[in-house]
């Protein structure tokens, strides 16, 4: 039998029982459609930190912290040198302080074009024209920084004037009647110092920030200007040793930097004794616990198809048992064994085919539909972010790995058919 | 120096045999519970003859049938197709002789009943890897032959009997066997239809010169056949020939 010919039986036969076949393919459906839409889930997350990446940070900076000494578990000496980290990680990590020494230790490293210090700043307000004070939370703008602006232009580097990018939420409580008509004014921010004095100071709101996932919430962004005038004011009364301690400082590599390069340049500053991360390296922690959790939502559906896998065991051979005679019939004419697997297998890729299919399919549908639906509501505030995305290449690897559960299920009741002798299939009754 | 035994003489002067069962045993399973279906049966079957294997149920006709078809192997003994061991045929090379060389017709039709009577037909040249247009061809030229060319886009089910029986005819005929195996062909059909269908078998007999082997336990239907093989308990207990 042609290849063609063993591919059309088989189509034709898992027609032939058509209630049996449609209820074994709802049980694969129901599998795939999970897995479609959790994978979509995956995908969409992920999809929104790669596109928002560039507002966690540029392409070509590391983010500098100096490397923990103490690596044991259990409770950590204490380290007068420890402070809190600014960077995205679990909630009260700790990170040894640098100082001027380390900045300088770490300028010297070959490689590294720049370092600036990230200055942690705790502004308390905010105020406009309309007097009402709005508590603001705000950070100093990472070198490279690319915020996605709703109006205005991102904060200047190299401006000395001090300029703020707010939050859209700021817009309509300071009293401005569109984001374009903050642009260009001047606002007031208050700041306290260690000897609880108050000190405010004018900004120019240059930018209105989209809110995203990319680190910058909810809160304000100030150029290095206007971070290092609130830094200088919050530092009043500290004694200088305590004023120059940071807890992370971006380093500037060469744009055009391969790979290979950057990893040379983390192993160079890691045996200085500082933990190098690229924006990239980043955004792939944040990946890492959405993958995590996709492949928990993925094993669910995985079981799923597990179950549905003993349907097309119990499937086919019934339709081995009922085509016992056809198949005597067949091998009586000369049909090799193979050609017999072949059939019943090819049947079982089938209706694996038809079930991810059509679950994909539909997944790819309701999917898209809820995401719509969520974007223009619950996630109204995020935009960009579709919940559920589908990949051309994700969609083939599931319908490809049913297939292939398919086959395997498909091999039991095939071999029995393949083995089947002609005159013991054809004897009368 | 010329001392030829008579038999070695009488082989060499007459044709080689296209089926030949040599000594041929068959026992169905082992110890106590051995049982010996054939107990030493040779026959030669010359090609355009039509052969009737007859006995009462359970003297071991279809055993033999199915031995000579290549369905089986014999327990002991030898089976020749064209004067070669037949019993060395394996794998490939066996499937394709069944598949060129045999056709069938069973007491009971094997058709798929779901599908049409040319999808059933074509079933052989299905298996022989003949292309879909060719197949179509020669489908339903043996379906004319058996005058059902109108009941080729019929389900299978719907046919009556005896033209089930037509059906399997023209699908035992349609990859052009040289012997064609008959296992109670008349057994389902009433005693009008069934001498239809054995005209037609005898037909192509003569027409085609298609080797005919019948078993049948209708000794009616045996005395048409050139030549008749009595079993009983699994022996030849007598051959007879038509007058010729
Ligand atoms: N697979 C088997 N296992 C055990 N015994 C078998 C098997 N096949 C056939 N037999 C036995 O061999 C004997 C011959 O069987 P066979 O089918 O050849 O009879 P038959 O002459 O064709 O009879 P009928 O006219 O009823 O079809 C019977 O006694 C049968 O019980
Ligand atoms: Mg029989």
């Amino acid at each position: 039998m042609r290849t063609i010919d063993v591919i059309s039986t088989a189509i034709g036969n898992s027609f032939r029982s058509k209630l049996r076949t449609t209820l074994t393919v709802i049980a694969i459906f129901i599998g795939a459609f999970t897995l479609t839409i959790t994978n979509g889930l995956g995908t969409g997350i992920n999809n929104y930190i790669t596109t928002t990446v560039a507002a966690i940070g540029a392409q070509d900076v590391l983010t500098v912290t100096k490397t923990q000494q103490d690596q044991s578990t259990g409770p950590r000496k204490y380290d007068p040198n420890q402070m809190a980290s600014t960077s995205p990680g679990r909630p009260g990590q700790t990170v040894a302080g640098m100082t001027p020494a380390d900045i300088s230790a770490i300028a010297a490293v070959p490689g590294v074009l720049s370092v600036q210090p990230t200055l942690s700043i705790s502004p308390d307000y905010v105020e406009a024209g309309n007097g009402t004070k709005y508590a603001l939370s705000a950070s100093g703008a990472v070198p490279g920084l690319k915020l996605q602006l709703a109006a205005g232009a991102q904060p200047s580097a190299t401006s000395s004037a001090p300029q703020i990018v707010l939050p859209v939420s700021y817009v309509k409580a300071l009293g401005y009647s569109s984001d374009r008509s903050a642009i260009g004014s001047t606002v007031n921010i208050g700041i306290t110092d260690s000897t609880r004095a108050e000190h405010t100071l004018g900004a120019t709101v240059v930018g209105i920030a989209e809110i995203s996932l990319g680190g910058t919430g909810g809160s304000g962004t100030a150029n290095e200007a206007l971070a290092q005038e609130l830094y200088n004011a919050q530092s009043i009364g500290l004694s200088s040793s305590t004023k120059d301690r940071y807890s992370q400082a971006s380093v500037r590599f060469d744009k055009s930097a391969t790979p290979a390069a950057v990893n040379q340049l983390k192993a160079r500053l890691a045996t200085a004794g500082y933990d190098a991360k690229t924006v990239a390296d980043q955004i792939g922690t944040f990946k890492t616990v959405i993958d995590a959790i996709v492949l928990v939502l993925n094993s669910f559906a995985v079981i799923a198809l597990l179950a549905a896998s003993f349907g097309i065991v119990n499937t086919l051979l019934m339709s081995v048992q009922e085509r016992t005679r056809e198949i005597g019939l067949m091998k009586a004419m000369g049909m090799g064994s193979g050609r017999v697997f072949g059939l019943f297998s090819f049947e079982a890729v089938f209706i694996g085919f038809l079930g991810s299919a059509i679950g994909a399919g539909i997944a790819i549908l309701v999917g898209s539909g809820i995401s719509a639906a969520l974007a223009s509501s619950v996630f109204s505030g995020l935009p960009g972010l579709t919940l559920i995305a589908f990949s051309p290449a994700s969609i083939a690897t599931i319908i490809l790995v049913v297939m292939g559960i398919a086959f395997l299920a498909g091999t039991l009741p095939a071999a029995k058919a393949a083995k089947q002798d002609p005159i013991e299939s054809l004897r009368y009754e | 120096m010329l001392d030829w035994s008579p038999s070695i003489k009488e082989r060499l002067s007459m044709p080689t045999p296209i089926l030949a069962a040599r000594d041929v045993k068959k026992s169905y399973g082992r110890g106590q519970s051995r049982f010996d279906a054939l107990k030493g049966v040779s026959l030669e079957i010359f090609e355009g003859e039509s052969l009737a294997i007859v006995g009462k149920s359970g003297s071991g006709k279809s055993t033999l049938m199915h031995l000579l078809a290549l369905l089986d192997r014999p327990t002991d003994g030898a089976i020749e197709l064209n004067g070669s061991d037949a019993l060395l045929l394996r794998g490939r090379s066996l499937n394709s002789t069944r598949n060129k060389t045999f056709g069938f017709v069973f007491q009971q039709f094997f058709l798929t009943g779901g599908a049409s009577v040319l999808d059933n037909v074509i079933l052989p040249l299905k298996i022989s890897r003949v292309r879909s247009r060719e197949r179509k061809r020669r489908g339903l030229a043996a379906l004319a032959e058996l005058e059902l060319r109108d009941k080729a886009g019929n389900r299978a089910s719907a046919l009556s009997g005896g033209q089930k029986q037509r059906a399997v005819i023209a699908r035992a005929l349609v990859n052009n066997p040289r012997i064609i195996f008959a296992d109670e062909p008349t057994g389902n059909l009433d005693s009008a239809t069934g001498a239809v269908v054995e005209d037609i078998l005898f037909s192509l007999n003569r027409e085609q010169g298609i080797t005919l082997i019948v078993v049948t336990h209708d000794e009616d239907l045996a005395a048409r056949c050139d030549r008749r093989i009595y079993i009983r308990d699994g022996l030849v207990v007598e051959t007879e020939s038509r007058a010729a």
